[in-house]
C-alpha cells in the first residue's frame, strides 16, 4: 500500500463509522456489573496515572478520541471522523456533537487541545513523547481539531485511545496545580459513566452518566467495583457470582483453568491487542558474561519456554519469537529460531570460552525477583533450575518494588524480568527498549539492559517517519532479524490475559483496549 | 550420667527427642533419599500425593513436595540451631556484664535489653531482613538479634544470684581475674537454665524462620517450610497437600523441641530433680 492508499483507507475508515454505531435489537436498559478492581488504584484521573487498575476504572469515565480494534485498526471514540493529510503532517479530527462532561458543561476542541498539549505533556510519560512531536494543535471551531506535526510519524493515530490520551475538562484544570486539584476526587470526565461513591478499601460505585452523546448509551445503569486484596477471595467471588467480570491479573493464572470450565461464565483472551504484554528475562549488556551475544543465545536455547509457559503460567501465554508481538503491527516471524537445547547452549558457552571450573559451576549470577506476585516468583525459580542445567549458579535476590525499580532503573542488576505492553506500533512500544537514545539512567522500561547498535538505531528512527506500512514492514522485519540474532534480552513470553465473565453480559470485549474501554455498549440481557 | 538416666526416664522429654531425632535424621539423609534438587521439577504442576511417584504430591511448579519437606527439615535446623545459638551469644555476654559488674553498667544495659524487649520481635525482624536482603547469613543474624534478651535477663538474674556466694568471693579474695571467675565459677554454675532457654528459642527460631519465608521475606535460594506453605497457601483450595505436609513438619518439629526443653529443665532443675529422686 502506498501512502495515497494508505489515506483512503484511513478516510473510508472514518466515513463507514457513522453507519457502525445505529442500536442493535435486542440491547436492553438497565442491569448492575459488580466487578473487581485489583489493587485499588490510588487516584482515578487517568491523565494523572496510568496504572493498569487506574485505567481499567478511569476507562470509564475518561474517554479519548479514538479507540482501535482488535486488528489495531483506528475506531471513533469521541471523534466521529478523522483525515491525515497525504503528507503525514496534519491530522484533523472532527468531534461527535454533544458531549457533556459529568458536570454538565459541553466538551469542545478546546478541551481537546489543553488536556494534549498542556495537561498531558506534563503528567503522561507517553503521551508527553507522542505529543512532543506536535508543533501546533488547533481548535478551529469547537468540533475540530487540528494537530500539525514537525515532521510525519505514522503511529501517530494510534495515541488516541482512552489509555494514551484521556481528555479532561480545561475549566476545571486550567492554570491550577494538576496533581493537587481538589476535583481530581471528583473525577470529571466524558464517559458513559460517572463517579458516585469511592469508599475507600471497598468498592467504586459508578452510575450512568445521562447526557452520554450516543443514544440510548450507556445501557447499564451502574458498575461496582469491589476491592478484594486476597487472591483466593477473588477468585470466589466469581465463583458464586457476586462479581460478574474479572479482567487482568484478578484470577491468578492457576485458576483460570477452573473457570474456562464454569458454564456461566465467557473466557476470552481477546481485548489485550493494544497492550500485548510482551515478558523477557532481562540481562544488563554491560557486564561480563552478558555482554558476550553467545552467552546471550545460549540464554535463549536454555529456557524451555513451552514448559514454562506451561508450569508457571499454565498455558496462558504464547512463546515469543523476537521483540515483536505476534498480535503488534509488523511482526514478522521470520526470524532465528532458538529451540530449547542444553547441547546447543553448552556449546556457545564453552564456544566463548565459559567453561566450568572445578567445580562445575560455569558463573555465578544474580536475579533479582520483581516484587509483582507470586508468577514472578516462580519465574525465577523456573529460570534458576534452567541455569542449574549448564552449571550457571542464578542466585535470587528478593526486593521490594522500590528497591526493583531503583536498581533496575539505574542499572544495578544483573538479571532480571520485565513485561512492556506494546501499544499497538513498533514505534510507541517496541523501540523504546532498544534505541540507544532511549538508555536513561534512572528511568524504568527504557532501554535499561544497554544495548546498543547504531543499525537498530539507524532502522528504528526510519521506520518511525516513513508512512508507506510496506517500507515499514521491510524496516521492522530487519529490526527484529538482528534483535533476534543479538539477543539483546531474552524473550520469554506473550502473557496472555484472561477477561472472564457471565455470559448475561455482551459486548465486554468489543475493541483491543478490553476491559479498559468504556463499556458504553455493554448490556445485560 | 545421673542427669541422663533422670532424662531416660522423663516421659514427655523422652517424645520429644526421639522426634527430634527422626527430624535430624530426614535432614541428614534427605540428599540419599532425594538426590535430584528440591528444586528440580520432577512431575506434572499439582500431582496429588501418591501418585507419580511423588507421596506427598507435587507443587504448583510440578516440584516433589516429599524432596520439599525433607531438604526443608536441614534449612529449618540450621537456622534455629544457628541463630539461638547468635541469640544465646548476645544474651550471655550482655546478661554476664550486666549481672556481674552491677551499677551504671547494669543500669544501661538493661535499659537497652527493655527497649528491646518492647518492640515485638516480629515486627523488628520483618524490619531487619527487608532492609538487609534477605540470605541466609542476615536471616540467622536477624532472627538472632530479636532473641536475645530473654537469655540476657536471665543470664543477669542467674549472675546476680551467684555473684556473692561464698565461693564467689573466696575466688575473688585468692586475687583470680576477672574473666576466670565469670567463665570458671560463675557461669558453669549458671549454665544449665540458660541451656533450656536456649533450647526453646530454636523452636522459636523455627517459627520465626516460617514466618518470615511465609511473607516472601526469606532467602529465596532456600527450600524452607515456611516458603512451601507460602507458596502453597493460594491454592489452599485445590490442593491442600502443598501446605499441609510442610505445616505438619514445622508442628512436629517445634513441639519436638518444646518437649526436650521442658524434659531438660525438669532434669536440670535441682528442685524437680530431687523431688522425683
Amino acid at each position: 500500500m502506498n501512502r495515497r492508499e494508505f489515506t483512503k483507507a484511513m478516510l473510508a475508515c472514518g466515513a463507514a463509522i457513522p453507519f457502525g454505531i445505529t442500536r442493535a435489537a435486542g440491547q436492553t436498559r438497565g442491569g448492575t456489573l459488580n466487578t473487581i478492581i485489583q489493587p485499588e488504584p490510588p487516584v482515578l484521573v487517568t491523565a494523572l496515572n496510568q496504572q493498569q487498575p487506574t485505567l481499567t476504572l478511569g476507562g470509564k469515565i475518561y474517554e479519548g478520541l479514538l479507540k482501535y480494534g482488535a486488528d489495531l485498526k483506528p475506531m471513533p471514540g469521541m471523534a466521529q471522523s478523522w483525515e491525515i493529510s497525504p503528507d503525514g503532517l496534519t491530522y484533523t479530527f472532527k468531534l461527535f456533537p454533544g458531549i457533556t462532561f459529568h458536570d454538565g458543561k459541553p466538551m469542545t476542541s478546546e478541551d481537546v487541545v489543553f488536556s494534549c498539549m498542556k495537561l498531558l505533556v506534563e503528567t503522561h510519560p507517553r503521551a508527553r513523547q507522542n505529543f512532543a512531536r506536535v508543533a501546533s494543535a488547533e481548535a478551529p471551531d469547537p468540533l475540530t481539531v487540528v494537530f500539525k506535526l514537525k515532521q510525519p510519524f505514522a503511529p501517530f493515530i494510534g495515541c488516541f485511545d482512552c489509555t494514551s490520551a484521556p481528555i479532561v475538562p480545561k475549566h476545571v484544570y486550567d492554570g491550577t496545580d494538576y496533581r493537587k486539584n481538589p476535583e481530581n476526587d471528583k473525577a470529571i470526565g466524558t464517559g458513559p459513566f460517572k463517579l458516585k461513591e469511592w469508599v475507600r478499601g471497598s468498592h467504586v460505585h459508578l452510575v450512568r452518566h445521562d447526557g452520554y452523546y450516543l443514544k440510548d448509551q450507556p445501557y447499564l445503569d451502574e458498575i461496582v467495583y469491589r476491592v478484594i486484596p486476597d487472591a483466593a477471595s477473588r477468585a470466589l467471588a466469581l465463583e458464586n457470582g457476586t462479581v460478574q467480570l474479572v479482567q487482568w491479573s484478578d484470577v491468578e493464572f492457576y485458576d483460570v483453568q477452573r473457570f474456562k470450565a464454569q458454564k456461566n461464565l465467557e473466557f476470552t483472551t481477546k481485548g489485550y491487542e493494544y497492550f500485548a504484554p510482551h515478558q523477557w528475562l532481562e540481562m544488563n549488556n554491560r557486564i561480563a558474561p552478558m555482554n558476550d551475544k553467545r552467552f546471550r543465545q545460549a540464554v535463549m536455547h536454555l529456557i524451555d519456554r513451552e514448559a514454562f509457559s506451561k508450569r508457571v503460567y499454565f498455558g496462558n501465554a504464547k512463546v515469543a519469537t523476537g521483540p515483536v508481538s505476534s498480535k503488534t503491527k509488523f511482526y514478522d516471524p521470520n526470524v532465528k529460531r532458538y529451540e530449547f537445547s542444553v547441547d546447543k547452549a553448552k556449546a556457545l558457552l564453552d564456544d566463548m570460552g565459559l567453561k566450568p571450573g572445578a567445580n562445575g559451576k560455569r558463573a555465578e549470577i544474580k536475579y533479582i525477583v520483581p516484587p509483582y506476585g507470586e508468577s514472578y516468583q516462580r519465574a525465577g525459580e523456573f529460570f534458576r533450575q534452567s541455569f542449574a542445567r549448564v552449571g550457571i549458579d542464578l542466585v535470587l535476590v528478593g526486593t521490594d518494588m522500590a528497591g526493583w525499580a531503583e536498581k533496575v532503573g539505574n542499572w544495578d542488576y544483573e538479571m532480571t524480568q520485565n513485561l512492556l505492553y506494546q501499544l499497538g506500533d513498533p514505534a510507541l512500544g517496541v523501540a523504546r527498549t532498544y534505541i540507544s537514545s532511549n538508555i536513561k539512567k534512572g528511568i524504568l522500561f527504557s532501554n535499561t539492559q544497554g544495548y546498543s547498535n547504531p543499525e537498530v538505531d539507524k532502522l528504528f528512527d526510519e521506520a518511525a517517519i516513513t508512512l508507506d506500512e510496506a517500507k515499514r514492514q521491510e524496516l521492522y522485519s530487519k529490526v527484529q532479524q538482528i534483535l533476534v540474532e543479538d539477543v539483546p534480552v531474552a524473550w520469554t513470553l506473550e502473557i496472555e490475559y484472561p477477561i472472564i465473565y457471565d455470559k448475561a453480559f455482551k459486548n465486554v470485549v468489543t475493541t483491543g483496549i478490553g476491559s479498559h474501554e468504556t463499556f458504553g455498549s455493554v448490556y445485560k440481557s | 550420667m545421673e542427669t541422663v538416666r533422670a532424662f531416660l526416664r522423663h516421659p514427655s522429654g523422652m517424645i520429644g527427642l526421639v522426634l527430634l531425632l527422626v527430624v535430624v535424621v530426614v535432614a541428614i539423609i534427605a540428599p540419599i533419599v532425594f538426590p535430584v534438587s528440591p528444586w528440580e521439577m520432577v512431575g506434572a504442576p499439582f500431582t496429588p500425593p501418591g501418585e507419580d511417584g511423588l507421596w506427598l504430591g507435587g507443587d504448583t511448579l510440578g516440584r516433589d513436595v516429599a524432596a520439599g519437606v525433607a531438604y526443608g527439615a536441614r534449612v529449618s535446623l540450621l537456622i534455629g540451631i544457628a541463630s539461638a545459638l547468635a541469640a544465646m551469644a548476645i544474651g550471655v555476654v550482655i546478661g554476664a556484664i550486666s549481672g556481674y559488674f552491677g551499677g551504671k553498667v547494669d543500669l544501661v544495659l538493661m535499659r537497652m535489653t527493655e527497649l528491646f524487649q518492647t518492640i515485638p520481635a516480629f515486627v523488628l525482624a520483618i524490619l531487619l531482613v527487608a532492609t538487609f536482603n534477605p540470605s541466609l547469613l542476615t536471616i540467622i543474624l536477624t532472627i538472632g538479634a530479636v532473641s536475645w534478651p530473654p537469655l540476657a535477663r536471665l543470664t543477669r538474674a542467674e549472675f546476680l544470684r551467684l555473684r556473692h556466694r561464698e565461693f564467689v568471693e573466696a575466688a575473688l579474695c585468692q586475687g583470680e581475674r576477672t574473666w576466670r571467675i565469670v567463665l570458671g565459677h560463675i557461669l558453669p554454675n549458671a549454665i544449665s537454665p540458660i541451656l533450656v532457654v536456649t533450647s526453646l528459642t530454636v523452636a522459636t527460631a523455627i517459627l520465626l524462620e516460617s514466618a518470615l519465608s511465609f511473607m516472601g521475606l526469606g532467602d529465596p535460594n532456600l527450600m524452607s517450610w515456611g516458603f512451601m506453605i507460602g507458596a502453597g497457601r493460594t491454592v489452599i483450595r485445590n490442593a491442600w497437600w502443598m501446605s499441609v505436609f510442610p505445616g505438619l513438619a514445622i508442628l512436629l518439629t517445634v513441639l519436638a523441641i518444646n518437649l526436650f526443653g521442658e524434659g531438660l529443665s525438669d532434669v536440670l532443675n535441682p528442685r524437680v530433680a530431687r523431688r522425683r529422686s
